[in-house]
């Protein structure tokens, strides 16, 4: 077995240095500190920066532990974070759909709805947050399962409990489907859950390009396919805002 | 002349900044622009803002929204003004300088005055002409204040060289030339919280302003809401300077309030309640303020009554920020989630006072009916329930001032983004609570009123079609658990009464 790593040693030295008494600590502070020659200690503080687990102050060039490693312990984003950062796309891409936004992520072996924007329409509609809905059969359950391998495994080897004649039910299709899911980037499904109902979905990722949930239009299969295939430009609303929440979650832009 | 633009600019100059927000006709938002003006505080108290900074942050965002849309003035058909309330400026008419810092509404620096000019008659003593009670927000007294205490300034003001404006008047006088044949005008609504117009008349009341001491040569002609009040110069150089709402009138007009009985709450960190009111002025006997709503043209005002409610959202950043107990503000919908109810728990954040209906400074808040059982799960279900409790006793007082049943609640603003808030608002109402796509309620409504007053709109019917239920609470609590939780509510209010000694309070 091979012996510990030294620079991830020295790395660690470094981050409870800056983790203890002085808040911010100069380059030749560190160096000296630790005994380490002031080049190698700048070496692993400049990839320690790089990767958000220290900052330097710009003014004054001194060293502090970053926000990167407050994020490691809470690694989880708070659904109503997501909703209240989700709120303004989501009732753009209703409105530009004209059809029903969910906003789900996964919980358990579902998909828990966690934001809902009626259809811009009046009619009579039952907020729907906090119902579960399917992860194998629509396209907001799809898409999770395609990303999240949590979300995959939670899924299980069916077979999966069949709505329509077009539920996927054999875990071989779904894998396939999720394949296809990836190489596009967004999922649809036609009438696999409801009769008569199709929808779009698309991922939404945190900073660091971790799947936390994901967007969705569902209506009509009148009005949201075109010869039997979702309409290009309702996916290219509801990709879009994906990526818009997604921004606003911290992630870059892709 | 008449520009043939398919965009209306709304430029809302808020409390911490101004912002330019361009809509389509269908009400949606093509681009925003933001900047933050300083907030200076030159000693407790005292809230300043520089109007000249405030006049630069506003053409930059105007030049940044249309640059965000792609778009030039040309394709601009009309602007709307809408504004943080009370806020006061005095200028030199002759240089466009401010004399001083602007007053902001929130600068208490004129309690003593207001005291002073109650004499003998007390806090109501111009209630019946302005709907206002003498209180340090509204923007006579600061008038005054700034002729008493800027040096000369009451003699250039007397000589006519002095002008008055709150930040409506400011920005259309620049907008539309400045010294150089800048427009000086307010519109109703923001003449209604000067205390210095009357309500009937929507005139300047010459005896309140000579009470107050305010020469009338400083005030601004008072204009309708939506009418074309000149036309701009600089970059949005012939466009029609069409609308001027304060903030909250504003929110009112986006949200489509139109008619009587329909009433807006915008939930931001405190909280306010505006019910339109129709052609009626109804005086208020239970602590709410009476205020001008709009008035389109030439038609008639409609009025509105308003309450607020100081800590809402500001009760959540409490908890987040001094007790620490949740990081983010959404949080607390996570925490309140991990129980069933309050557990017994009441929270009444009367951190200064209570407020309307109560109105009573020497109360301070108090968390009730604490045992062992109660978690921060429960805290966090009372923190969220006083929100909701305390858009009740407003609703309640506008009932009984107005007599006018609500049958639903237009919300808008960051809190609306809080599921279990927005369900028990209507659990506690008994009544549906709807919230609209448009989040910016506050600029659309100054966007309305401009492209109204150009026929870029044609009617409030056409504005009607464009507001769409984007969400929908419908009470789910029985009437027996809302009588019982709202007696246990008053019951802690009371406890919170009388807290601070009268000596402590002066």
């Amino acid at each position: 077995m091979p012996g510990p790593i030294q620079s991830l040693s020295r790395a660690a030295a470094i981050m409870r240095l800056l983790a203890g008494g002085e808040r911010r600590l100069g380059l030749s502070e560190v160096a000296t500190a630790l005994d380490l020659a002031k080049g190698t200690a700048h070496g692993i503080l400049r990839t320690l920066q790089q990767e958000g687990f220290v900052e330097q102050d710009p003014e004054s060039g001194k060293y502090q532990l970053g926000a990167e490693l407050l994020r490691l312990g809470q690694s989880y984003l708070d659904v109503h974070e997501l909703r209240a950062r989700a709120l303004v796309w989501a009732d753009d891409l209703a409105r530009a759909a004209g059809e029903t936004v969910y906003l789900g992520v996964l919980h358990q072996q579902g998909v828990l709805i966690v934001h809902h924007v009626f259809r811009p329409d009046d009619t009579r509609q039952v907020l729907e947050v906090g119902s579960m809905q399917p992860l194998h059969s629509t396209a907001i359950g799809k898409v999770l399962v395609a990303y999240d391998p949590v979300a995959r495994g939670e899924l299980g080897d069916g077979p999966y409990e069949s709505y329509t004649l077009r539920t996927l039910t054999g875990a071989g299709e779904l894998d396939a489907e999720c394949a296809l899911i990836r190489e596009r980037g967004w999922a649809d499904s036609v009438e696999e859950t409801w009769e008569g109902v199709a929808s779009i979905a698309a991922l939404i990722q945190d900073r660091r390009r971790n799947p936390v949930g994901a967007v969705c239009i569902n209506g009509p299969v009148e009005r949201v396919c075109e010869d039997g295939f979702v309409k290009p430009s309702l996916v290219a609303s509801v990709r879009s805002a994906a990526r818009a929440i997604s921004r606003d979650l911290g992630a870059g832009r892709f | 002349m008449t520009s043939t633009g398919n965009y209306i600019a709304a430029i809302d100059q808020g409390t911490t900044s101004s912002r330019c927000i361009i809509f389509g006709a269908d009400g949606r938002i093509v681009a925003v622009d933001q900047q933050e003006h300083r907030q200076i505080f030159p000693q407790p108290g005292y809230v300043e803002h520089d109007a000249a900074e405030i006049w630069t942050r506003v053409q930059s965002v105007v030049r940044g929204a249309l640059e965000k849309a792609g778009l030039t003035k040309d394709d601009i058909r009309a602007i709307g003004i809408t504004n943080q309330r009370e806020t006061t400026v005095l200028w030199d008419k002759n240089t466009g300088e401010p004399v001083h810092n602007a007053l902001v509404w929130q600068d208490t620096r004129t309690e003593a005055l207001c005291r002073e000019l109650g004499r003998n008659v007390g806090q109501d003593r111009f209630r019946r002409e302005t709907g206002l009670p003498l209180a340090s927000y509204f923007a006579g007294p600061k008038i005054r204040w700034l002729l008493d205490n800027v040096e000369g300034l009451r003699e250039r003001a007397e000589a006519g060289d002095i002008l008055f404006g709150t930040m409506d008047t400011w920005v259309i006088w620049n907008l539309t030339g400045g010294v150089d044949g800048g427009k000086h005008v307010t519109d109703v609504t923001n003449a209604s919280r000067t205390m210095l117009m009357n309500l009937k008349t929507l005139a300047w009341d010459e005896s309140i302003a000579e009470s107050m001491g305010v020469p009338m040569a400083v005030l601004p002609e008072i204009r309708s809401s939506a009418e074309v009040y000149g036309e701009a110069v600089g970059d949005l150089a012939g466009v029609p300077v069409a609308s001027a709402l304060g903030d909250q009138q504003a929110a009112l007009f986006g949200q489509t309030c139109f008619a009587e009985g329909e009433a807006k709450s915008t939930y931001g960190t405190g909280t306010f309640l505006l019910l339109n009111t129709g052609e009626k002025i109804v005086n208020s006997y239970h602590g709410l303020l009476t205020t001008v709503g709009y008035r389109i043209g030439d038609q008639a005002p409609v009025y509105a009554l308003e309450g607020s409610i100081a800590v809402t959202g500001s009760l959540v950043q409490w908890l987040r920020d001094q007790l620490g107990i949740i990081s983010t503000a959404a949080e607390i919908e996570t925490l309140a989630n991990t129980v069933e109810d309050n557990g017994g728990a009441y929270f009444v954040p009367a951190f200064s006072g209570l407020f309307a209906p109560y109105w009573r400074s020497d109360a301070r808040g108090v968390i009730a009916g604490l045992t062992r059982y109660v978690t921060k799960g429960h805290l966090a279900r009372a923190v969220l329930e006083a929100t909701a409790w305390q858009t009740r006793e407003v609703v309640d007082a506008m009932q009984k001032d107005s007599g006018v049943e609500l049958t639903a609640l237009k919300v808008d603003g960051g809190m609306t983004s809080n599921n279990l808030l927005m369900q028990n608002i209507a659990d506690v109402l008994d009544a549906p609570v709807e919230r609209p796509y448009v989040a910016e309620t506050t600029a659309l409504g100054a966007a309305y009123a401009a492209g109204l007053a150009v026929g870029f709109w044609n009617d409030l019917d056409t504005l009607r079609a464009n507001w769409h239920r984007a969400a929908e609470w419908t009470p789910r609590m029985d009437e027996a658990t809302r009588e019982r939780e709202y007696k246990k509510w008053l019951k802690a209010v009371e406890r919170t009464m009388g807290w601070v000694e009268e000596e402590e309070n002066n």
